[in-house]
């Protein structure tokens, strides 16, 4: 009987430290039933002692290890600033809140929210100072999207590759947010004619900030205190943020403390220096803010090891800045012939999609891959068209299609750059 | 009043009833200003002073003051050098001087004096968020004086020049033109039957 599901390898990948962090609770639990007679389990081979108590916050189950990455090949530690999300131990379309990735320029602030507050001022009739209380008053609502950093996939620009998914591609996690429409917030304050742009703002030490256009800012963008049912986690911007749908991660301003309604972006370091996407021939492109269409196959993926031919569900995830995913297709031929999977609902616009692709592996070497089509009508591209027409300098965007690499050892490898 | 989901001990609840009401007679009401939900209200000067910072490319938002390279370099060695070598170049964090004409190579190397566009937004940033370890602790002198410096370390002023509110903007950067509009969708995806996604060498 073969194995239904991949295993993972690597080491301390499923370690068993698991036990060092069991809580006093369950520690009492184990030795209760280490010290019952020993005639129980004969006269008993059924017996049983009572579980954990009840816990006023849960955790998981102490046999679950799975984890961000936290990058720590950085040059500037809390500049660059980042962890990773194990998209390959994630089911759904839910990133866990403990598991969304984090990018940040300062350091994760402590925000007491009874002393935060938003300001929205600039361009507009009635300059306004909010509490996070009355912004909670507000008519609210909840969406599911995805965030993902301009800067995830970057590693597969050039030939060095990532090892794995996580490294590779772990800045994109999805989530329910929930909030107050930005639009409804800057119709309270009567956005001014001139106001053609905002500046956000955060209150982390070096004041994050980042310019969107108002027709943006008016259109689908939420300031948001709740993630996946919970308050927003302070290294997601506790205790408001912007949350702006689509677009790249970091104009969706964390710890939000001001909104200044201007006639013209601010051109702030994120914006000029940053988060620009150099061409070959040395021009920049600017307000890249589109996240395009994108898919990863999840499982099976580099480090999990196929334990011989049958069956096996491939699965994955697609997205879109530009709105809901039409189709994905894979193959397992490296591209010669690609076939739809079937995605799973809700198929929401702006928000991770899981697909599923049956598969029967012969245990001959296989290449699989995925390509989502969005409901603009754009197609995910590979790689190697991306660099054909932006070079390996542009850092940022790289949406192109990601190859596993399946051996005949049943070993799975980043097949990219093979 | 905003609803508060913890649910006090019913004296307490008493008591703090009784301190609003003494509250809403005693201080003056503030004023809702939101005309449909009737939250939220002005903020005063003192407090968009302090919060108010963004510079923009005209000049607008920058304070009174000025400074020189001479005088910046004392601040750039005390409070910058360390992350930033001596000359801007040496690290160990982000190089801010040199890379000119390296912007096309294969190794760029993207500095405030080969790839930012607006002087302003170097006076903003080093205002907003420099030093690192203690950003907001340069004065409004200081942070013209090791803008001027930076600008100098880039061969953009001379060292006496005097980067001041209304010269900023004024300052011509090397790659002030050398940003696009964002033109994607700008790869398409091959048709179906065309190439496959071959491994990159």
């Amino acid at each position: 009987m073969q194995r239904m599901q991949p295993e993972r390898s690597g080491a301390g990948r499923r370690s068993r430290r698991w036990f060092l962090g069991l809580g006093a609770a369950w520690s009492a639990a184990l030795a209760a039933c280490r010290n019952k007679p020993a005639s129980d389990a004969a006269s008993f081979p059924d017996a049983r002692v009572p579980g954990a108590p009840i816990r006023a916050y849960g955790d998981r189950s102490p046999f679950e290890h799975s984890k961000r990455l936290v990058r720590t090949d950085t040059r500037v530690p809390l500049e660059e600033a980042s962890s990773q999300t194990p998209l390959h131990d994630t089911y759904g379309i839910i990133t866990p809140s403990s598991l969304h990735f984090e990018r940040h320029h300062s350091g994760v602030p402590l925000i007491d929210p009874a002393a935060h507050t938003l300001t929205i001022h600039g361009l507009v009739e009635r300059p306004l100072v909010f509490t996070v209380d009355e912004i909670k008053r507000l008519p609210s609502v909840s969406r599911i999207h995805f965030v993902e950093c301009s800067g995830n996939s970057s590693s597969e620009w050039r030939s060095s590759g990532a090892t794995d998914l996580q490294r590779a591609h772990g800045l994109t996690s999805c989530s329910e947010w929930t909030g107050v429409a930005l639009s409804l917030l800057l119709k309270e304050c009567g956005v001014k004619p001139e106001g053609t742009w905002i500046l956000a703002e955060g209150a982390d030490p070096g004041r994050h900030d980042r310019s969107i256009p108002m027709s943006k800012a008016i259109d689908d963008v939420l300031v948001a205190y709740g993630q996946n049912g919970e308050p927003i986690r302070p290294e997601q911007g506790y205790p408001m943020r912007l949350l702006v749908p689509g677009w790249e991660g970091n104009v969706n301003v964390k710890w939000l403390r001001r909104i200044k309604v201007l006639d013209r972006p601010a051109m702030t370091r994120e914006e000029t220096s940053k988060y620009t996407d150099l061409m070959p021939d040395g021009t920049a492109r600017q307000f890249t803010f589109y996240m395009e269409a994108k898919s990863l196959i999840t499982r099976p993926s580099s480090g999990d090891t196929l334990r011989g031919p049958g069956f096996y569900e491939v699965t994955g995830l697609a997205w879109s800045g530009r709105g809901a995913i039409e189709k994905v297709e894979v193959t397992a031929d490296g591209g010669k012939t690609w076939t739809p999977a079937q995605l799973q609902t809700p198929i929401l616009p702006k928000a991770h999609t899981r697909f599923r692709w049956p598969w029967q592996w012969d245990g001959t070497e296989a290449i699989l891959a995925s390509r989502a089509t969005d409901e603009t009508g754009y197609t995910q591209p590979p790689i190697a068209s991306l660099v054909e027409v932006r070079g390996v300098n542009s850092n940022y965007h790289n949406n192109g299609i990601q190859l596993w690499k399946v051996s005949a050892d049943g070993t799975v490898t980043n097949g990219n750059h093979a | 009043m905003a609803i508060t989901r913890n649910r006090p001990h019913p004296h307490r609840l008493r008591r703090a009833v009784v301190v609003a009401a003494l509250a809403a007679l005693t201080s003056t009401p503030a004023v809702a200003q939101s005309p449909t939900y009737h939250v939220g209200r002005a903020p005063t000067a003192d407090e968009l002073k302090k919060i108010d910072i963004e510079v923009l490319p005209d000049g607008r938002g920058l304070p009174p003051g000025s400074g020189t390279a001479a005088a910046g370099k004392a601040v750039y060695t005390q409070k910058c050098l360390t992350c930033h070598g001596p000359t801007g170049k040496e690290g160990p964090q982000e190089n801010i001087a040199g890379g000119k004409g390296s912007l096309a190579s294969s190794k760029p190397v993207k500095t405030v004096g080969s790839y930012w566009p607006y002087a302003t937004t170097l006076w903003d940033y080093i205002h907003r968020a420099m030093p690192f370890d203690h950003p907001g602790t340069l004065t409004d002198e200081d942070v013209y004086a090791v803008t001027a410096y930076v600008l100098f370390l880039n061969d953009i002023v001379r060292e006496d020049t005097v980067v001041g509110q209304s010269t900023l903007a004024t300052i011509q950067m090397p790659n002030r033109n050398g940003f696009v509009a964002d033109p994607r969708p700008d790869v398409p995806a091959k048709k179906a039957g065309g190439a496959s996604p071959t491994p990159r060498r």
